[in-house]
């Protein structure tokens, strides 16, 4: 596993110059992983702030070979790239020889969960060498906020607003890393980019599976969080400990819990942080919290109850 | 003409025929997902991967939006790419084919026509693909089995000809074609090999020492650019189609142009219909010249890019047109076919009248007896010099 000072030594493949937010989750994510993988990467990126941010003709902040098809379509893309590479290498085709080159879908959560949720599954199915990243933000941010099924419960968005009636989303998130488990691929993690040790660590094991793997990282979205630019990484880092987003890994179906916090925090801390969670705290709207973190503490008791053990 | 390459005679369906032309072409990857009436082409396909009789990947996607998707992401990886599609299945590529011919991309699909739902219905009409005839890919419509085995070996040349570089559908009827034994001629596995080449992609997602961006997001002050581009190749890619029909004609002796003219020379009237249909037509119009009348037919074979003024040089001297369509377009006025004719002759200093009829959808029979009929109303047109409908539906 490289150091940081070796991590940050080795080439930018996706370079400054985007157009991101100040503050966005997903450059420090994209720089952590490609520096991680090893080998040359091509990669596929759905239609989100990524796409969007990095590719504006006849600009591209991409260093390594790069494609943007549609948003429900990077599982089946990245099939067809890798089969590319499969079916040429073997009959000598490669325009650079045999130089072994990974291969990486990018979605965001909407791109991911959502609409892209089916062609992901039957990448996974079809076992296709590949990474798959899902930059979590927890809404469609690049269409101006509004609600995915990764948006948690009592966000505000503009399409779950905090009414006078219903104060946000009134649903628990989907659980995608646990979805992902079930199909049984050799390696998925959960990661986030405050922690870039834990995150250079598990994009190094995915990109050394042969097979899909996945990772799921938490993206600090300062537009859709209503957050300040500089406590991004503070905010993702208190998400992981309030364990609403737990860092775990499944590797060879083991679980392995990464991080326990020494105190795990309530979820009021985090929440407080955000504007989107602001109306919770304005009213009585204790129910509510307490029924986010009863979520919470359920999902992370599971996690603990099979931490270290085979789950299949 | 040269002496054709010899070729072996067998009875084929047209999806067996469509499956042997692509195991002899062998491409690189063939994502595929099934669908009826187009199921038995990649099945077959299936069977020669299975065998060992092909050397490229098959790719068992979960969806044909998944299956356009893989063909985009394996041909900008620099793979020869082909799939096979019907009906709803071409319906869910929707969004995909547009980001196939925009990103430039040769794959080639044999095309099973079939109808859309609602109501669901499996047999044949032009509905699907007529539904992506502005989508930037290329159409080929073959009457036979003969034709849909040779122009899907002529459209991995047409697509990836290097000034037109575009996606090309080779449109078949479901069922009537599809599913029917003719007899054909089969080239041979190495003349096939040797006519459609090596593909050789210019930049490709593999080539990493040289790494490309495609798919960028293109604002207003480029957008247009690239869309005149892929327009200009569009307006080429009828050169090419003339160009490597005529090398196919040379190399294994049939002959085939941008579209079929069938005892039109001296005709007063004409039906303009595509694929299967045409046969029965030509059965009607044997049998009325027999009685002296003057009957034509166009058969386009390339739909597109249109060639519209050499069709409608070919029609300039009929007087009156019945344009045959097998889909709607729902729209008060007439087919797509109709609709794309009668433009094509507004220009001509004595237009012949046209008019337009639908028929056979959902696999209803089109029969010599109804093309019979069109050519009496076609007669009744010349005689009275009035149009009574401009369109209506027919074999009803």
């Amino acid at each position: 596993m490289a150091t940081l000072k070796e991590l940050a030594s080795k080439e930018e493949l996706f370079c400054g110059g985007h157009r991101l937010c100040a503050g966005c989750g997903i450059p420090p994510i994209m720089r952590t992983i490609l520096k991680s993988a090893g080998a040359p990467v091509a990669v596929t990126t759905s239609t989100g702030c990524l796409e969007v941010g990095s590719t504006i003709y006849p600009y591209s902040a991409w260093r390594t070979p790069w494609i943007h098809s549609a948003f429900e379509n990077a599982g089946a893309t990245i099939s067809g790239m890798e089969a590319a590479y499969t079916a040429l290498k073997r009959k000598g085709k490669l325009p650079c020889g045999d130089k072994e080159i990974k291969f990486m879908a990018v979605g965001g959560d909407g791109g991911t969960y959502d609409i892209g949720f089916q062609a992901l599954s039957g990448a996974l199915e079809r076992g296709h060498d590949f990474v798959y990243v899902c930059y979590d933000n927890g809404a469609y941010m690049n269409t101006g906020i509004q609600r995915s099924s990764a948006t948690p419960m009592g966000s505000a968005t503009t399409t779950s607003p905090a009414g006078s009636v219903i104060p946000g989303k009134q649903e628990y998130r989907k659980d995608l890393t646990r979805i992902v488990v079930a199909h049984g691929v050799k390696y998925v993690g959960q990661s986030s980019p405050h922690n870039w040790k834990d995150l250079a660590m598990k994009a190094e094991k995915a990109f050394a599976v042969k097979g899909p793997t996945f990772l799921n990282v938490i993206s600090p979205c300062p537009l859709g969080w209503y957050t300040k630019s500089e406590v991004s990484m503070e905010t993702a880092k208190v998400a992981v400990d309030t364990c609403f987003w737990p860092l775990y890994e499944v590797e060879e179906g083991v679980m392995k819990l990464n991080y326990k916090p020494k105190t795990k925090r309530p979820i009021e801390d985090w929440l407080k942080m955000q504007g989107r969670f602001k109306h919770l705290f304005k009213g009585d709207h204790t129910e509510l919290i307490a029924k986010i973190q009863e979520g919470i503490d359920k999902d992370w008791q599971r996690l603990l109850d099979i931490d270290g053990k085979a789950i299949f | 003409m040269s002496a054709a390459l010899k070729q072996k005679k067998v009875g084929l369906t047209g999806n067996s025929a469509v499956a042997y032309a692509m195991m002899q072409i062998d491409p690189d990857v063939v994502p595929a997902y099934p669908i009826t009436p187009s199921t038995t082409i990649i099945e077959e396909f299936s069977s020669y991967h299975a065998d060992g009789k092909v050397t490229g990947e098959l790719i068992t996607v979960e969806s044909e939006h998944s299956a356009m998707s893989a063909s985009v992401g394996a041909a900008a990886a620099g793979a020869r790419v082909m799939t096979a599609t019907s009906a709803q299945g071409l319906a869910l590529m929707w969004e995909v084919l547009y980001i196939a011919s925009g990103m430039r991309l040769p794959i080639i699909m044999p095309i099973v026509n079939r109808a859309l739902s609602a109501p669901i219905n499996i047999h044949c009409d032009h509905s699907d693909s007529m539904g992506a005839r502005d989508s930037g890919w290329i159409q080929l419509y073959a009457e036979t089995v003969q034709e849909a085995y040779d122009n899907t070996i002529m459209a991995v040349r047409i697509a990836e000809e290097s000034d037109v570089l575009l996606p090309i559908m080779s449109c078949q009827d479901g069922f009537i074609t599809s599913h029917a034994i003719e007899c054909l001629e089969l080239i041979e596995d190495k003349d096939v090999k040797d006519f459609v080449g090596e593909y050789v992609p210019k930049d490709t997602l593999l080539d990493v020492d040289n790494p490309v961006t495609m798919g960028a997001m293109a604002l207003p002050e480029f957008y247009m650019e690239f869309k005149r581009d892929q327009s200009n190749a569009m307006t080429r890619a009828k050169d090419a189609v003339s160009k490597i029909s005529a090398e196919f004609a040379e190399t294994f002796g049939r002959e085939y142009g941008l579209f079929e003219s069938y005892k039109l020379d001296d005709a007063d009237v004409a039906i303009v219909v595509l694929s299967s249909a045409a046969g029965t037509t030509k059965v009607a119009i044997d049998k009325l010249r027999a009685e002296g009348k003057k009957v034509g037919l166009l058969r386009p074979r390339l739909y597109r890019p249109w060639p519209h003024a050499e069709i409608a040089e070919a029609l300039k001297n009929v007087k009156v047109v019945c344009v045959l369509d097998r889909a709607d377009s729902m729209n008060d006025f007439g087919g797509p076919l109709f609709g794309d004719v009668r433009s094509a002759l507004f220009d001509l200093d004595t237009a012949p009248k046209v008019f337009g009829r639908i028929f056979g959808l959902g696999g209803r029979d089109y029969k010599v007896v109804d093309a019979e009929g069109v050519i009496g109303e076609l007669y009744k047109v010349l005689e009275t010099g009035k149009i009574e409908q401009l369109n209506r539906y027919i074999t009803i």
